[in-house]
C-alpha cells in the first residue's frame, strides 16, 4: 500500500464525511460516560468507519502468493490468527477467508490493488466496510467484561494479540479480535445489532465500573 | 426458650440480627441459617406436610432437608426456600409453607448474570477432599477453580470439632489452605457456588448466590474445564420406621452440625438411632453439650468395642440390634419406642422399650452426592459393604473424591483429594505430585454399618404402614410402595412415578436411596443394587427462572435489530411491527388516522402519486465466482446463467421436496457477480442452504457468497411520479424507459455525491426503484429522495401497505401465503418454473402427490360484502357444507387479507382446495364468532392484471 493511494482514498471520504452516520454515531456521550479508569476499569469506544474487505481464494494458489506480497505479510493460516501490515490487519475467518480490516477511507485503494493481484484467480472481494462497525473494549476488567457473554477461553494463556474469532458476545455475532495485551478487544458487529451490543456491554460494565 | 451454648460455633456473638418467622419476631446471630436460628430460639416446627397436614420439623442442615420450605418476604421475595440454606440476615422475614410457594407480582429487582470461565481444573466441593485437590492442583500453575455451597470453606469440618489435622484443629488446616488458593494468582475460589448440571465435555453449571448485592441476586458461571474433581460429600439417610416424620427427629449429622457450627442444643433428652459409626460422635457431643442422651440405638449386634465404651463412659446406653420403631408426642417428639430386631430384619423380636426424649438423631447410612457424577453419565454401582451407591466407571475426565465416592474417614478423603488433584492437573498438562498425607485424628474409617431398609411395624402389614414415610414431602409411605408393587410395577422408575417419590423439592435427595431400600425389600431383591437407582438430573438443588434469564430480560431480552434509517422513522412518529429481530415501520400515522386510514392514505399516494419505503432489511448475498451463473441455476427453479449483466430477474428456491423455500430479485452485476436478495426473514436461512449445497454436494464450483445484508440501505421509491423524483435525485442518470428499462440495475452518483446501485424492480405492480447505498449514508440518502420528492407529495409507507399493493397484485409472501407445503405451481407459478434444466426440488414435481388437480392453488377472494375484512387464518368450506361433520370437510384457509384502497374494498389471498377450477365459484367462512361471511374466488391478480402501470 502506498501512501498516495490511501491519501487519495480520503479525499474521497472527506467529500462525502458529512453525509455519514455510524451506527453508534448517537451513542458516543454514552459510551463514554459507562467507561472508567483505574486497575478494575474499562472502557467502550466505537470506531466507526474502519474499511473492512472480505476476501475468499485459494490459500495455496498463485493468487494468495501475490496477494501476501502485495499487503507485505502472508495471510494468515492458522486457525483464527491475525497478521498485522502497517495500518492494515488480516483476519483469519476461515480456511479460505479473510478480512483485512484497515483505517477509514481505505477500502477503495486496497480493494483496487487487490483486484489487480487476483487476476483471473476464481476468488471473491467484497467491501463490507458499511456491513459492520466496531466497538473497542479495553482496560483491566474488558476480559471479565466479554467474559459474561461469550463462550470463548479469553484468558492469556489460550486468546492474546494476535488472534481473532468469529463468536457471540451476549445474542450478538462478532468477530472479536485482541490488539493489544491490557487487554483491548475489538467487536466488529453488524451495523443492526451494535445498539443491542452496546447496551449489553455497558449494562455487563455497570459492574466493573459502579 | 433458647438453645443457644453459651459458647463455641462459628456465630458472631457480637452481631445479633432480628428476624421473623410466621409474623413472630426473633433474633439470631451472623453465621446462623434461618434454620439454626430457629432452632436456637426452640422453634422446630415448620410448615404441615402438603396432603395430610402432618406436623412437621427441621431435619437437615443442608439441601436435603424435606421439610423446612419457606417464603421468604424480606430481604427479597423467594418463594419455596429452605431454611436450611437461607443465611440469616438482619430484618429478614419468612413464613413457613405447606408445599407451594407464590411468587412476588413486584417487579424483581434482584440482579441475576451469566460469566462463562474456563479452567484447567474444576473441583466441585470445599471439604477436606475438595480442598486437598485444589491445592494440589493449584500448586502445579494450572488454571484451578473451587466451588462450594456454603458460605465458608470447610464442608463437613464446619459441623465438626474432634478432627484435627497435624495436630491441629481441622479448621485451622481449612484456613491456611484458604490462604494459600488464594495466594495462587491462577486459582479461584467460588464459595456460595452450587454446581447444578453437569453437561457433555466437562461444563457444569454453577449458580452462585450473592446476596451482597444490593438487590440481592446471583450469578450463572458456565464452567468449562479439561479436568474435573466431585468432592460432593454424602447425604446421611433417614430411616423408614413409624412416626419417623415427628418433628423431633432429625439427622444425626445435622444435629451434631447444629451444636458445633451454630451453637444451638436442638434438644434436651436426646435418643440417637444409628445404622453406623458416625451418630455416635453426636451422642458424645451432645452428652457433652449438657443434653440427656439416654440411649443409643444400633442396628448392629456387635458395634466396634472403642465406640461401645466411649458411650457407656458419657452414660449413654447403647442398644445393639435394635431398631426404634414408633415415635410418641403430638406437635412435637415426646418419645420412642425401641424394640430388638431379628438377625434378617424380617421381625421385631423383643419386648417394645420406652424413653421419653425430645430429640431423635437418625442416622440410616450415607449416600455418597453422586448428582452431578451421574450427571456426566458416569455409571454408579452399589457397594454392600458400604450399603450405598458409589461412582463406578467415568464417562468424562472427572475423578470422583472423598465420601462423595464413599470414603468417609478424614485422613482418606485428605488422600483421595491430593491425589485426584495432582492428577487431574496432570493430566491437564501441568504436572505435580501429590504431597504427602498429613496426620489425622477425630474422624477414623468407621466399622461396616448395618443397613435397615425398612423397620418392621409394631402390627399389621407393609399393606398398612401409612405412617412409615418414605417420601415426606410427598406423603409417601410404605403402603404406598407396596400398592406400586402389588399393581404391578417393578421398575424404580415406575414405582417413583406412581408413588410421586422423590419428585418434590428436593427430588430425593434425603429419601432417594431409602425409597430403593424399601423398594428392595418389598420386591424381595437381594439388595437395592438389583433394584437400581432413577435419573439423577440437574439442576441439583432448585434455581429461579430470574436466574436462568441473567440480563437477557426487559430491553436486553433480544436484540432489536434497526436500519440506519430508524431514527427518522421514530421522529415521524411510525408505529412500528416486529419482523423476526427486525423492528420494521408498519405505518406512519397521521394525527387523528389510525391503521386503516393511514395505510389507506399511504396505499393511494403509491397509487397515485410516488411513496417511498424502507427495503433495507431484504437479505442480501453477493455471489461471486465464475460458476455463479450455474450454481444459481440450480438452486433458482428458472435460469440465471444466461441473464444479461445489467439485468434482474425474480426467483423461486424450493428445498428439495418442491416446496417453495424463498423468492425474491437477482441482478447481474458482472459475468462473474451476482448481487441476490432474499426475503427479510430467510436472510441467515438462504446464506446456509446456499452454503450446505456449496460446501457438502458441488465443493467443484468456483462460487463465493457472502453476505451484504447491512452493507447497503435500500430505498424504494415507487409509484407514477418516482421517475420524476429519480430524475431530480440522480441528475446524471437518463431515466427514460428505453435507457433504464423495467428489471435493469443502474450505477450512478446521486446529487448529494454518495454513489448509488438503483434497481428498477416493483414489488407493487407501480412504476418504482429501488436505491441501494452504503448504509452509512442511508438516513442521509433517505432524506434527499424525501427532499427530492417534497413537491410530488412523496409518502413514507410501511409494512402493512407494502403488504396491501402486492397483495394487489397477487404477490405472494413467503412464509405468509405459504407454509412450507406449497409449490411454485400452487402459487400459479408454472411459468417459473424451468423444463429444461435441473434444480433442486425438480424431481419431486414428479411425485404423484405434487401434480394432483386438487392440490390447493393461491387465489383471491372477494368478500360479497364489500366492507367485510375475512380474518386471515379464517378456514373455509364450500356452500352447503355440513358444520356440524367431524371433521367439517375443509376447502382451504385465508392467508392475507386486507382493505384496498384502489379497488374501493376488501380482498384476500386464500389457499384453496382445486381453486383454479373453482374462480367464480362461492365459499363460506364460518367464524368463531358465529358469522359466516360469503367470498367469491377469483384469479388472485386483482389490480391492473394486464401490467400496465409497470413503466409509468
Amino acid at each position: 500500500m502506498t501512501a498516495d493511494s490511501l491519501a487519495a482514498d480520503n479525499r474521497a471520504v472527506d467529500r462525502l464525511a458529512h453525509l455519514r452516520r455510524s451506527p453508534l454515531g448517537g451513542l458516543a456521550d454514552r459510551l463514554a460516560a459507562g467507561s472508567a479508569p483505574g486497575p478494575r476499569g474499562v472502557r467502550l469506544r466505537e470506531i466507526p468507519y474502519l474499511a473492512q474487505l472480505n476476501l475468499r481464494l485459494d490459500p495455496i494458489g498463485p493468487a494468495a502468493r501475490r496477494v501476501a506480497e502485495a499487503l507485505g505479510t502472508p495471510l494468515p493460516d492458522r486457525t483464527a490468527s491475525v497478521t498485522v501490515t502497517g495500518a492494515l490487519r488480516v483476519l483469519w475467518l476461515g480456511p479460505d477467508e479473510w478480512l483485512v480490516v484497515g483505517p477509514d477511507g481505505t477500502a477503495p485503494g486496497v480493494e483496487q490493488t487487490l483486484r489487480q493481484v487476483l487476476g483471473d484467480e476464481p476468488g471473491s472481494l467484497v467491501d463490507l466496510s458499511a456491513n459492520r462497525t466496531t466497538l473497542e473494549l479495553s482496560g483491566p476488567s474488558a476480559r471479565a467484561v466479554l467474559e459474561h457473554g461469550c463462550s470463548l477461553d479469553l484468558h492469556p494463556r489460550a486468546f492474546g494479540p494476535g488472534h481473532c474469532a468469529q463468536t457471540t458476545v451476549s445474542k450478538v455475532q462478532v468477530i472479536l479480535d485482541q490488539t493489544d495485551a491490557e487487554p483491548t478487544y475489538r467487536l466488529l458487529v453488524r451495523a443492526s445489532f451494535a445498539r443491542y451490543l452496546a447496551d449489553w456491554l455497558l449494562d455487563a460494565m455497570s459492574e466493573s465500573t459502579p | 426458650m433458647s438453645n443457644r451454648l453459651p459458647t463455641g460455633g462459628r456465630v458472631d456473638r457480637s452481631a445479633p440480627l432480628r428476624f421473623t418467622f410466621d409474623g413472630v419476631e426473633y433474633t439470631g446471630l451472623r453465621g446462623d441459617t434461618l434454620a439454626s436460628a430457629l432452632l436456637a430460639n426452640g422453634v422446630l416446627t415448620v410448615g404441615p406436610s402438603l396432603y395430610r397436614e402432618r406436623p412437621r420439623g427441621i431435619v437437615t442442615a443442608g439441601v436435603d432437608d424435606p421439610h423446612a420450605l419457606v417464603q421468604l418476604e424480606r430481604p427479597h421475595s423467594e418463594p419455596m426456600q429452605l431454611a436450611t440454606t437461607v443465611e440469616l440476615c438482619d430484618g429478614l422475614a419468612a413464613i413457613s409453607l405447606q408445599g407451594r410457594g407464590r411468587l412476588d407480582e413486584a417487579p424483581d429487582e434482584a440482579r441475576y448474570d451469566k460469566s462463562y470461565l474456563h479452567s484447567d481444573v474444576l473441583v466441585v466441593g470445599g471439604g477436606p477432599a475438595g480442598l486437598a485437590a485444589a491445592l494440589t492442583a493449584g500448586r502445579s500453575g494450572a488454571r484451578v477453580v473451587l466451588v462450594d455451597d456454603q458460605p465458608e470453606l470447610g464442608g463437613a469440618l464446619l459441623g465438626g470439632g474432634r478432627e484435627a489435622i497435624d495436630g491441629r484443629p481441622a479448621l485451622t488446616w481449612v484456613a491456611e489452605v484458604r490462604a494459600e488458593l488464594d495466594a495462587q494468582p491462577e486459582t479461584r475460589v467460588l464459595t456460595r457456588a452450587t454446581a447444578i448440571g453437569y453437561h457433555d465435555q466437562n461444563y457444569v453449571l454453577v449458580a452462585e448466590r450473592r446476596p451482597d448485592l444490593p438487590g440481592g441476586g446471583g450469578r450463572l458461571w458456565h464452567f468449562r474445564a479439561r479436568q474435573v474433581v466431585l468432592a460432593t460429600g454424602a447425604h446421611e439417610r433417614p430411616l423408614v420406621f413409624a412416626g419417623n416424620d415427628r418433628p423431633g427427629v432429625m439427622s444425626a449429622a445435622a444435629v451434631r452440625s447444629y451444636l458445633n457450627r451454630h451453637a444451638v442444643l436442638p434438644g434436651r433428652r436426646a435418643v440417637v438411632f444409628t445404622t453406623g459409626d458416625s451418630a455416635y460422635a453426636t451422642a458424645l457431643e451432645l452428652a457433652a453439650a449438657g443434653a440427656a442422651v439416654p440411649a443409643l440405638v444400633d442396628t448392629r449386634p456387635e458395634p466396634p468395642a472403642a465406640l461401645v465404651e466411649a458411650a457407656g463412659a458419657a452414660g449413654i446406653e447403647v442398644l445393639t440390634g435394635s431398631v426404634v420403631v414408633g415415635t410418641e408426642g403430638e406437635a412435637r417428639l415426646t418419645g420412642v419406642r425401641i424394640s430388638a430386631l431379628a438377625d434378617d430384619g424380617s421381625e421385631l423380636t423383643g419386648p417394645v422399650r420406652e424413653l421419653a426424649c425430645d430429640l431423635l438423631a437418625v442416622c440410616g447410612g450415607w449416600s455418597p452426592a453422586v448428582h452431578l457424577w451421574s450427571m456426566s453419565r458416569g455409571t454408579v454401582r452399589y457397594d454392600e459393604q458400604l450399603a450405598a451407591f458409589v461412582p463406578d466407571s467415568a464417562a468424562q475426565a472427572v475423578r470422583a473424591v472423598g465420601s462423595g465416592r464413599g470414603r468417609h474417614d478424614l485422613a482418606g478423603c485428605l488422600s483421595e483429594g491430593l491425589t485426584a488433584g495432582a492428577e487431574a492437573a496432570t493430566a491437564a498438562g501441568f504436572p505435580v505430585t501429590a504431597p504427602v498425607v498429613p496426620s489425622c485424628s477425630g474422624d477414623e474409617q468407621p466399622a461396616p454399618p448395618r443397613p435397615v431398609w425398612l423397620v418392621p411395624g409394631e402390627e399389621g402389614d407393609p399393606s398398612t404402614w401409612r405412617d412409615h414415610f418414605v417420601d415426606a414431602q410427598r406423603d409417601a409411605t410404605v403402603a404406598d410402595v407396596h400398592r406400586a408393587i402389588r399393581a404391578g410395577m417393578r421398575s424404580v422408575e415406575h414405582i417413583k412415578r406412581y408413588t410421586t417419590i422423590g419428585t418434590a423439592h428436593d427430588q430425593g435427595k434425603s429419601c432417594g436411596v431409602a425409597a430403593i431400600g424399601v423398594i428392595a425389600q418389598l420386591l424381595g431383591a437381594r439388595s437395592p443394587g438389583d433394584v437400581g437407582t432413577t435419573t439423577y438430573r440437574g439442576p441439583y438443588v432448585p434455581v429461579s427462572f430470574a436466574l436462568l434469564a441473567g440480563r437477557e430480560r426487559g430491553p436486553l431480552f433480544d436484540p432489536v435489530r434497526t436500519t440506519p434509517v430508524h431514527p427518522w422513522h421514530v421522529r415521524r412518529g411510525a408505529v412500528f411491527e416486529n419482523v423476526g429481530q427486525w423492528q420494521r415501520p408498519h405505518y406512519y400515522p397521521r394525527p387523528g388516522e389510525d391503521m386503516d386510514t393511514a395505510v389507506w392514505r399511504e396505499c393511494r399516494a403509491a397509487r397515485e402519486g410516488v411513496a417511498m419505503m424502507d427495503a433495507s432489511t431484504l437479505g442480501k448475498i453477493d455471489v461471486v465466482g465464475p460458476d455463479a451463473g450455474v450454481f444459481l441455476d440450480r438452486l433458482y427453479t428458472n435460469g440465471f446463467a444466461k441473464l444479461p449483466v445489467g439485468s434482474a430477474r425474480y426467483g423461486v428456491m424450493c428445498r428439495a421436496d418442491g416446496m417453495v423455500f424463498d423468492d425474491g430479485v437477482t441482478v447481474r452485476l458482472a459475468p462473474e457477480h451476482y448481487y441476490l436478495t432474499t426475503t427479510t426473514g430467510n436472510a441467515a436461512a438462504v446464506l446456509d442452504w446456499m452454503e450446505e449445497w456449496l460446501q457438502t454436494e458441488w465443493p467443484e464450483l468456483r462460487v463465493r457468497c457472502t453476505s451484504v445484508t447491512e452493507q447497503w440501505t435500500t430505498v424504494a421509491v415507487v409509484g407514477p411520479r418516482s421517475r420524476e423524483v429519480l430524475a431530480a435525485l440522480a441528475p446524471g442518470l437518463d431515466v427514460s424507459n428505453e435507457a433504464f428499462p423495467f428489471m435493469t440495475v443502474r450505477h450512478t452518483e446521486l446529487a448529494n455525491g454518495v454513489p448509488a446501485r438503483i434497481c428498477r424492480i416493483s414489488f407493487s405492480g407501480e412504476l418504482a426503484y429501488e436505491i441501494n447505498v452504503a448504509s452509512w449514508y442511508g438516513l442521509a440518502v433517505w432524506e434527499a429522495v424525501l427532499a427530492y420528492g417534497a413537491h410530488a407529495g412523496i409518502t413514507p409507507y410501511g409494512t402493512e401497505t407494502m403488504h396491501v399493493l402486492r397483495a394487489e397484485k397477487g404477490y405472494p409472501i413467503v412464509g405468509q401465503d405459504t407454509d412450507g407445503t406449497v409449490t411454485p405451481q400452487d402459487l400459479g407459478m408454472a411459468w417459473i418454473v424451468a423444463r429444461h434444466k435441473d434444480f433442486v426440488g425438480k424431481r419431486s414435481f414428479d411425485r404423484p402427490d405434487t401434480s394432483r388437480a386438487d392440490r390447493k392453488h393461491l387465489v383471491g377472494l372477494l368478500p360479497v360484502d364489500r366492507s367485510e375484512l375475512l380474518p386471515e387464518g379464517a378456514q373455509l368450506v364450500a356452500p352447503g357444507a355440513d358444520l356440524a361433520a367431524v371433521p367439517v370437510d375443509p376447502l382451504g384457509h385465508v392467508t392475507s387479507s386486507y382493505r384496498s384502497a384502489a379497488l374501493g374494498r376488501t380482498f384476500a389471498l386464500a389457499l384453496v382446495r382445486g381453486g383454479r377450477d373453482r374462480i367464480g365459484d362461492t365459499v363460506l367462512a364460518p367464524l368463531a364468532d358465529g358469522r359466516t361471511i360469503t367470498a367469491t374466488i377469483t384469479e388472485p391478480v386483482l389490480f391492473d392484471p394486464k401490467g400496465t402501470r409497470r413503466d409509468g
